[in-house]
């Protein structure tokens, strides 16, 4: 091996790489057959985290930052004038086996500048794949990204190697896109992902009939976009996401706060902030979509068009709904104390046991470890309790914020003291 | 009845044995405490508890009985934790749920049941940080080697994650502070006791026991960590949180080279 060569290529490739978020390497159901190398069955690992406290659990690198395409918002587009590099199928493979021996990482994460052509693009990316699986035994996990305007052909092939595929819609609106990536159209992302949705619905129902059926993404789909590039509202980014959801069976919506790259009028100023509260706020939103029984449609509306970055969204559901509240703790249905602010889901699930025993009073709940701070405002137990009825929603959450310690509160202020 | 102190040989076959001691000799019970620590109380009576098996297999089984696999799990889980004084609240625990009837292992409402959750969570992240951070170095044999010094006794739960995962690599991972090692050779794992040279180090690769191309590895996985890295987004705190420096001894990409 050519170290000084392999080196080079690492860092640049690495590098522009990196501004992909999805590092998830659980939901596999990969086990190591025949003692070969590897097994993706279990929960996934973080071996370590960078220092903006991303989990790094997949060698994550692009084939090549090659690109015919000059997508605004993405750091190997034509037009910008940076290092290019390309790794040779093998090297790819010798460094993620390398990797994974020395359990530094859960597998391969490969995604690519498109060079020539889609198709061409999409089939060395399976090459990799393929030959990690077939020559090396290779059970540890491997995340493709799916090229817009891939044939179908490579994407039913692609799946029977990888498992996760993802295609990254970048601009939650059309209009954003033609105004960012005038050359990409829309359908092109909607084709793979179509294409991969419909495969591993087959898959899975022939293999309830016929145990040999190979396993096809069992990880699944995945897709990002970014946060704060154009100009579209909460509303918007959390509206597409429940779509890929609902229509495309995504495991997971990435959001990813755009990082200014370039100077390009279109897009936010160099040095410009990232939107890190934002991009917080969303995955909270998100969260309760999938996890604590929200539909989409009662967190944001027409009404209510962006998320209040001061408090996390239950919160903020909750004081728009203060009818709801107080509940009381040991009554109260799973669906609704899950909307309660500062319990979540493991702590919704000791209440339900523990309260079997017992009538459970505000001591027997911070030990659970419930957020009291907000918690006590929209629920009863048994013990003596202030009735909060006669506070406004303003001055609730006013003294909520008051009593909190977030991590963001510094930007509060600072965000105050522009005015 | 007076209460007495149960010293036994630390051992969670030893615990099980001091269960089984304590119902049958119908013992007030002020502490158990492993071979080798000063018992608490000064006016307790200290018995010795030599472990046996046909009373460890019935413990055992009882247990099995009486908890789901997941509460036998955290029993067993709080046990490796090594807290001192974990074995009386374990045995509190085990005594509430034989004396009821529902699923009292699930009662989070009881301070014993609580605690026991508590220090089995703390172990299983424990086991799931060295699941993560252990990072093996390719000696001159073909043998890749790590050493841990983990917070909480977790090699005996850690080892069929590894087995199952580098089952065609020859693979070594040695608890520094408990001495105490388990060596896969293809075959099987098994513990191994030895002595280590001083010189070995956690992260590098001194030539004289390490592979050529070793060195290159962790210096091409530190590259590729520093390159990943999104300057702008830096968060040492969520860093920090995630990554407790006590473990960065174990992250080439974090620490110096030796």
């Amino acid at each position: 091996m050519d170290f000084d060569r392999i080196k080079e290529k690492l860092n640049i490739l690495a590098d522009a790489a990196k501004y992909d978020v999805s590092c998830s390497s659980s939901g596999s159901k990969r086990t190591n057959t025949k003692k070969g190398l590897g097994d993706s069955s279990g929960m996934g690992i973080c071996h370590s985290y960078t220092q903006d406290g991303r989990c790094v659990s997949l060698l994550k690198i692009l084939l090549t930052n090659y690109c015919i395409f000059d997508c605004a918002y993405c750091v190997t587009r034509k037009s910008n004038d940076i290092k290019r590099a390309a790794f040779k199928v093998q090297e790819v493979v010798d460094l993620t086996i390398s990797f994974y021996r020395r359990n530094y990482i859960e597998g391969l994460f490969l995604s690519s500048g498109i060079f020539k052509s889609p198709d061409h693009t999409m089939e060395r990316l399976i090459r990799v794949a393929k030959k990690l699986r077939e020559e090396e035994n290779f059970n540890g996990y491997i995340h493709l990204k799916s090229i817009p305007g891939a044939s179908d052909e490579l994407m039913r092939e692609a799946g029977l190697y990888a498992d996760r595929l993802s295609v990254n819609i970048e601009i939650p609106t059309k209009s954003g896109l033609k105004l960012l990536a005038p050359e990409k159209k829309h359908e092109d992302f909607m084709k793979p992902m179509e294409k991969v949705k419909n495969e591993i619905i087959q898959y899975k129902s022939e293999s309830k009939l016929i145990k040999s059926t190979p396993k096809y993404a069992p990880a699944g789909q995945s897709t990002q976009m970014i946060v704060g590039a154009t100009g579209e509202s909460d509303r918007d980014i959390m509206y597409s996401s429940a779509f890929f959801y609902k229509n495309y069976n995504m495991k997971r919506v990435y959001y990813s706060g755009y990082v200014p790259i370039s100077n390009d009028p279109r897009l936010p100023a160099l040095g410009t902030q990232v939107p890190m509260m934002r991009e917080n706020r969303l995955y909270q939103t998100d969260w309760l979509m999938r996890f604590y029984g929200y539909d989409v449609r009662e967190l944001l509306n027409n009404d209510f068009q962006h998320l209040e970055m001061d408090i996390d969204p239950k919160l903020s559901y909750a004081l728009r709904n203060r009818h709801l509240f107080p509940v009381d703790i040991n009554k109260v249905d799973k669906q609704l104390l899950l909307r309660v602010p500062g319990i979540g889901l493991k702590s919704v699930n000791k209440i339900l046991q523990a309260r079997k025993f017992r009538k459970l009073n505000w001591e027997h709940l911070k030990k659970i470890g419930i957020s009291m701070n907000r918690a006590k405002y929209f629920i009863t137990c048994d013990a003596r309790e202030k009735e909060l009825k006669d506070v406004s929603s303003e001055n609730l959450k006013q003294l909520i914020i008051q009593n909190s310690f977030s991590k963001y509160r510094k930007e509060f202020t600072q965000q105050l003291s522009l005015f | 009845m007076k209460s007495v102190v149960l010293k036994y040989d630390g051992s969670f076959p030893g615990f099980l044995t001091c269960v089984f001691n304590a119902y049958e000799q119908k013992l007030e019970i002020a502490e158990i405490i492993p071979e080798g620590e000063d018992q608490k109380q000064l006016f307790s009576e200290t018995l010795e508890v030599i472990t046996e098996d046909f009373k460890v297999q019935r413990v055992l089984k009882s247990l099995k009985k009486k908890l789901s696999s997941n509460g036998f799990t955290r029993l067993y889980y709080s046990f490796l934790s090594e807290i001192p004084g974990i074995e009386l609240k374990m045995y509190d625990m085990i005594r509430y749920v034989y004396s009821s009837q529902e699923k009292a292992e699930l009662d989070y409402s009881h301070p014993s049941v609580l605690d026991i959750s508590k220090a089995a969570k703390q172990v299983g992240r424990e086991k799931h940080r060295m699941e993560a951070f252990i990072r093996f170095r390719l000696t001159k044999d073909d043998l890749y080697f790590a050493v841990i010094e983990p917070d909480f006794n977790v090699l005996p739960v850690i080892t069929k994650h590894f087995k199952s995962r580098y089952a065609d690599q020859r693979w070594l991972i040695y608890d520094l502070k408990r001495k105490l090692g388990v060596h896969y050779d293809l075959q099987k794992a098994e513990y191994v006791s030895m002595e280590l040279p001083e010189d070995i180090g956690i992260s590098g690769g001194n030539p004289d026991y390490f592979a050529e191309g070793e060195i290159y590895f962790q210096h091409l996985w530190k590259d590729y960590f520093d390159s990943t890295n999104i300057k702008s987004r830096v968060n040492m705190r969520l860093h920090i949180q995630h990554v407790p420096k006590r473990y960065w001894k174990y992250l080439s990409e974090k620490s110096p080279f030796a």
